[in-house]
């Protein structure tokens, strides 16, 4: 059969359905772009409670010399109306291993919250990764009787993420109040939901991190230098480049990554 | 002769060099108008058909409500009740729509699992792209379609836009031949893959499956296989459409497809050949479906409990396979995956059964009834649905994690 009708992008003109209608029906489940902006601000280094350690120690596989890796292109209508960017993650980091599946991050028992609303968002962040076996993981995500975790940064092995398509999971993350996970690897639904809501940023590191961090370190993640640094331990270990997806996820998700550019109208409906 | 000269001298030019092409990039190819693409490029694909449960053209739209119904939960049910609103003001063509919660058999147009509704109802069509709101979607790669699954927020944006950015996938080859026992069911062909590959083994990759061991296996059976593609993380499975593909397809559907195949030279990242002849029965034990182990190995566990159902494991061929003149010793749970197959279970004589139906067989052999079409019991939703009223035990399942 012949492909959809629509050829060009931008699609407003395009789409035989009105688009501010996608939009509510966004928001049936999982309308995280509507969710309630994160409270995160920048931290540049001088305001960080401590000095950065003065010699690094560098990890295994990080014995040359860091470069800073290329930053993300950013289109120019995007740049144009840029704010200063948030690059930039400092606070206590919570490791986890491989295979965290959708099912420890939010149990499927929680799914009926809807991110739109923004007291079932508060709540889906006091759930957050409360299906990790507590065996395992004494020390919990969220405090009983809290709804957000002091862990910006989650740290990870391999696989993060896989099992459901459930959008709740980097939701459930971000509404808790983490800013990044710095995993090996990402399941691919888990790592496209990150970037499709901006809730958090899915950065990949270039070795493996997990085995050498512990719950409760201070870490920094710096989205341009590519680089985390674990202030607790003194080391530094490099991070893939978000590329294309960071500026998604500043602007807060797809939908307000097409406003601001110009590919659907600026004003919701 | 100077004519032949001017052929091979033109051929160049008149002849595109064209690279080889897996079926998974040449959907690709088609649905983002391109004639060449390789792994790893990112493009804007048009979508042939948007799956979601609970909106661009309202025609190739198909919203199943299966997952959170059958429960008093207030969120659960008011959010079917969004859902329905938004259906009824976009005038959505195909929903799937239930009302009447207590009898699931006084809803016609209730369908159930969302997958195998799919199936059942055309909308698996070869050569095409479908995108779905569950990690399950890739059950339709069966059909030769490119399916996989999206998030909410990806999947409003197809409703606006009609089109995705969609990464290219490397092609992982699986060549399965040789007769498969009778013993064996597609589901032991794809554990026994996940566990050689492990539960990340395929992330991001298509998994394509042919030889002459796919080629005989049943439509249903091939939904199986590529169900769990997702198992091991893989983006997509597809398995080539044949003749098996249009006969299920025949009065299910009056869209006309076009079936692509990989080329002769495709490539592909890496080639699996398996010997089907060779396999034995095998299960994943607890925690993880890569943790495989031959049945036999497991005879001596005790089991609480069993459970048939699911999108993996609740179609008809399923029950029929498990429909033997035995009785249980355990409670034995069994949810048909859509009202179709419910159907089935109470009409269609099991072959060599002197004309006994399923549901026949499973009552004198001691199961409970089989239960309302839906996915409550895999996905441990609101706390009176299936998968939460009991307390943990030892449990043989057929099926895999949800959503």
């Amino acid at each position: 059969m012949a492909a959809t009708a629509l050829s060009d992008f931008p699609m407003a003109a395009a789409t035989r359905l009105d688009f501010s209608m996608a939009q509510s029906a966004a928001t049936i489940r999982g309308g995280a772009h509507l969710a309630p902006p994160k409270t995160f601000s920048p931290i540049s280094q001088r305001r960080l409670p401590f000095a950065a350690p003065k010699t690094l120690k560098f990890s295994t596989s990080s014995s040359k010399p860091l470069k800073s890796c290329p930053r993300p292109p950013i289109s120019a209508s995007a740049s144009a109306s840029a704010a200063p960017k948030t690059t930039t993650f400092h606070g206590p980091c919570y490791v986890v291993g491989d295979n965290i599946d959708t099912d420890q991050i939010i149990p499927a028992e929680h799914l009926t919250l809807v991110p739109s609303k923004p007291e079932e968002y508060r709540k889906l962040g006091s759930f957050a990764m409360i299906g990790l076996p507590s065996a395992a993981y004494p020390v919990p995500f969220v405090e009983p009787g809290t709804d957000s975790t002091v862990y910006k940064v989650i740290i990870a092995g391999h696989n993060f993420g896989c099992g459901s398509s459930r959008e709740h999971a980097p939701v459930a993350l971000g509404a808790a109040g983490t800013v990044a996970v710095v995993a090996e690897s990402y399941a691919r639904i888990f790592f496209r939901n990150s970037v499709a809501t901006g809730e958090v940023y899915p950065v990949e590191s270039e070795s493996r991190i997990c085995d050498e961090c512990t719950t409760g370190d201070i870490v920094t993640v710096d989205l341009e230098k590519c680089l985390l640094q674990n202030h607790s331990t003194g080391k530094e270990y490099r991070l893939k480049p978000i590329g294309d997806a960071g500026p998604v996820i500043e602007a807060g998700g797809i939908f307000a990554y097409a406003r601001k550019t110009g590919m659907i109208a600026s004003s919701p409906v | 002769m100077a004519s032949s000269t001017i052929i091979s001298r033109s051929m160049p030019f008149t002849t595109k060099v064209k690279v080889g092409m897996t079926m998974t990039e040449k959907i690709f190819a088609r649905a983002s108008e391109r004639t060449q693409l390789v792994p790893g490029e990112n493009v804007w694909v048009n979508v042939d058909v948007l799956m979601t449960h609970d909106v661009w053209d309202r025609e190739k739209i198909v919203i199943i409500p299966d997952h959170y119904i059958f429960t008093s939960d207030e969120r659960a049910n008011r959010n079917v009740d969004i859902l329905r609103d938004f259906c009824m003001e976009q005038n959505i063509k195909y929903f799937y729509d239930i009302k009447d919660l207590g009898n699931f058999r006084a809803n016609p147009d209730y369908k159930g699992v969302c997958h195998i509704a799919l199936a059942q109802e055309g909308h698996c069509r070869p050569g095409e792209v479908l995108l779905g709101t569950d990690s399950h979607t890739c059950n339709a790669g069966a059909f030769g379609q490119f399916a996989t699954g999206i998030g909410n927020t990806d999947a409003g944006f197809v409703m606006g836009a009609g089109k995705l950015l969609l990464k290219v996938p490397p092609t992982l080859r699986f060549v399965l031949d040789g007769e498969m026992p009778n013993f064996l069911l597609a589901k032991d062909l794809i554990l026994q893959i996940i566990g050689e590959i492990t539960v990340s083994g395929a992330t991001y990759k298509t998994m394509e499956f042919v030889g002459s061991t796919i080629e005989s296996l049943s439509m249903e059976e091939r939904m199986t296989l590529c169900n769990m593609v997702i198992e091991a993380g893989g983006k997509n499975g597809v398995v080539p459409a044949d003749q098996t593909t249009f006969k299920y397809l025949e009065g299910k559907t009056s869209t006309s497809f076009e079936p692509l195949y990989s080329d002769g030279g495709a490539r592909f990242q890496q080639e699996y050949k398996i010997d089907v002849s060779k396999l034995e029965p095998v299960v994943a034990k607890p925690h993880s479906p890569d943790n495989r182990a031959l049945a036999r190995e497991c005879k001596d566990v005790t089991i609480n409990r069993v459970y048939i159902g699911s999108c993996t494991g609740g179609k008809t061929e399923d029950f029929m396979a498990a429909a033997k003149d035995k009785k249980v010793k355990v409670p034995t749970f069994l949810v048909p995956a859509t009202q179709k197959v419910w159907m089935d279970l109470y009409g269609l004589p099991v072959p060599g059964a002197g004309g006994k139906t399923c549901s026949q067989i499973f009552e004198e052999a001691g199961c409970d009834v089989p239960a309302s079409p839906n996915c409550g019991a895999c996905l441990g939703g609101p706390k009176d649905t299936y998968a939460r009223m009991n307390e943990p035990q030892m449990l043989l399942l057929n099926l895999q994690s949800v959503e």
